[in-house]
């Protein structure tokens, strides 16, 4: 599904990923987990088609197709998802018009009929009552006012809602304490399809226990240091980062 | 003419909120008025017509508000002074609907001036709703002068609210001078999306105490327009208000201007006045010029004010666009989400979506063009 090829990707004309190779296939859930400016979140930018996020050298396919031609919306529309790390408030938009919107855009892409007012409505509060979602958060401004955990809970709707095949969680866990990390873990899991892949992007080991990976990989200095099966997650968690910072 | 000018205002007419609202349209053909029925209490009539019905009432009640500082352009409306409106309502009467007062210019085969003059007086306890659409047929250019001067009585309300469409080649100058009594409320809403050039300029006495005004407004422009919002309000007594708020979107090389002046009066004690002036620039050649001003004689008041200028916010345009939404409507949504918020203020039901339907068809046409 997500093939990288030695990537090299600058930020602000800074090297931040220095050769990155990483083949995830449908199904599968792979795991990031580094060191603090390891270079994580460089990633999922430049996955996704954040302005400054700069491509030097490799490629990166997505369901076959070259990911950087693409703007971000027309990624979106092939199916790729970032839920934020820090998700952006959006005063004066509501929650459900957002969604209507992003839902509808990407099926225009897809060359799908638009769902009017009633179908989405009806189609939203079913993904809420699958997730344990207040519908209350629907009308409010999107993310304005939110708690660190509604925030996350709200990028888990919006995976829920526009069905991507390719989920990146970038940093899913920061924020939240160890009962809403259980709930946004519980929600992603609902999404889990034998069909689809996802890219989890973390710090600690714990985001893990919750979301069971198929393989680890330890980012550090902008390179895939290791990688592993589920266990080297917790191998980490006991000796840190060090070995692998050291390493550059 | 007429059949132009009906077909116009039938577009107008889709923007409007409700039916069977009172028109006032070209004064010179009554014809084209529909007026309805107004209640007993109310009237609204041409003013050469109030000149001719009540001269006496008129030269009472026409250019008391004048302030001693010379305007030339007041000037020149008193000096050309032509046909406007009276809308004038007795002690406690209401209007149960909005009052609609539609100018067109551009008519005709040559440039054409007019100095409209417009007389508004709520009397104790009464309420209005005036709503003035500004707009144009035919494809002349011209000057648009008019002065509005507004009485409003002890425990009185009135929402004056006003959609500014002229034609990109005219030239659009408002004045409205307001005097507001005990626990009165004068509402005020300009909507700008037209006119090569605009300068509308609000003055208000906040004469008795209690007294409210709200000064808000809203303006979208882009080429080489000019709009320029100028409030002056006079705190004349304890306990008075004033909110103002003015949010602009600027594209191109259009400018903008936002002069607002408070002036707290040495007897204002308690005066609550906040204004602020929040501008969208859209390109690097757009231009705000905001002067937000509080002149303070008393000793014990709320004042504040502020101004801010910017592009949209880069993290909400990409959260947008990395959910599917193209660029384009992203910066539309955020556009209208800006807006929306100080639309969101007006009290008149109805007109709030009338307001984002001409925000959405200015969006429209930004596309068109790109």
């Amino acid at each position: 599904m997500l093939e990288i090829k030695n990537l090299h990707a600058t930020v602000d004309g800074k090297a931040i990923l220095k050769g990155i190779d990483l083949s995830i296939q449908p199904g599968e859930v792979h795991a990031i987990m580094g060191p603090n400016g390891s270079g994580k979140s460089t990633l999922s930018y430049i996955l996704t088609g954040r302005e400054g996020y700069e491509l030097t050298e490799g490629e990166i396919l997505f369901r076959g197709k070259d990911l950087m031609e693409m703007e971000p919306e027309e990624r979106a529309g092939e199916g790729l998802f970032l839920a934020f790390q820090y998700p952006v408030e959006i005063p004066g938009v509501p929650n459900t018009t957002f969604l209507k919107e992003a839902l509808n855009a990407l099926r225009r892409y897809r060359g799908e009929d638009e769902l009017d007012a009633m179908q989405f409505v009806k189609m939203v509060r079913e993904k809420t009552k699958l997730l344990g979602i207040n519908d209350e958060m629907l009308k409010r401004a999107v993310n304005v006012g939110f708690s660190g955990g509604e925030k996350k809970r709200n990028e888990a709707l919006q995976m829920a809602v526009l069905e991507p095949a390719m989920a990146i969680l970038d940093e899913t866990d920061s924020g939240l304490d160890i009962d809403a990390l259980k709930t946004v873990a519980n929600s992603v899991n609902l999404l889990r399809k034998p069909e689809n892949a996802m890219l989890v992007i973390t710090h600690y080991q714990r985001l893990l226990e919750y979301i069971v990976p198929d393989r680890v990989h330890v980012l550090a200095d902008g390179r895939i240091k290791r990688s592993g099966g589920k266990e080297l997650a917790l191998e980490l968690e006991e000796k840190g980062y060090a070995e692998f910072a050291g390493a550059a | 003419m007429t059949e132009a000018f009906t077909e116009h205002f039938g577009a107008l007419r889709d923007h409007l909120p409700g039916q069977d609202l009172p028109w006032l349209a070209d004064l010179r053909d009554r014809d084209l008025s529909q007026l309805g029925d107004l209640p007993a209490g109310a009237q609204l009539l041409p003013l050469s017509e109030q000149l001719a019905a009540d001269p006496d009432w008129l030269q009472a009640h026409l250019d008391k508000l004048n302030d001693s500082q010379l305007s030339p352009m007041l000037a020149l409306n008193t000096a050309m002074m032509m046909n406007g409106f009276v809308l004038h309502l007795t002690r406690g009467t209401v209007l149960p609907h909005p009052v609609e007062v539609i100018h067109l210019g551009g008519a005709g085969d040559a440039p054409l001036a007019y100095h409209p003059r417009n007389l508004v007086v709520l009397e104790d306890g009464s309420q209005a709703t005036l709503i003035e659409h500004f707009s144009h047929m035919g494809q002349q250019a011209y000057l648009s002068n008019s002065m509005t001067e507004a009485s409003v009585g002890n425990g009185a309300i009135l929402r004056h609210y006003k959609l500014q469409a002229d034609a990109l080649n005219a030239f659009h100058l408002a004045t409205v001078q307001a005097e507001i009594g005990r626990d009165a409320t004068y509402d005020s809403f300009v909507m700008t999306t037209g006119a090569r050039l605009s300068r509308n300029e609000v003055s208000v006495r906040l004469n008795g105490e209690g007294a409210t005004c709200h000064l808000n407004g809203a303006y979208l422009v882009r080429g080489e327009q000019h709009c320029d919002n100028t409030t002056v309000v006079n705190h004349l007594v304890p306990n008075t208000t004033c909110r103002e708020v003015f949010k602009g979107v600027i594209d191109d090389k259009a400018r903008a201007v936002f002069q607002g002046k408070l002036k707290v009066h040495r007897d204002a004690q308690h005066t609550n006045g906040h204004q602020l002036s929040k501008v969208l620039l859209l390109s690097d050649r757009a231009e705000i010029d905001a002067k937000p001003e509080l002149e303070i004689y008393a000793d014990d008041v709320v004042c504040s004010h502020g101004a801010t200028a910017g592009d949209l916010d880069h993290d909400a345009l990409f959260y947008l666009r990395a959910r599917g939404i193209p660029e384009v409507d992203a910066r539309s949504m955020l556009i209208e989400a800006f807006l929306g918020e100080s639309i969101d203020q007006i009290a008149a039901e109805g007109l709030c979506p009338a307001l984002m339907t001409s925000i959405g068809h200015w969006l429209a046409d930004s596309r068109r063009e790109v």
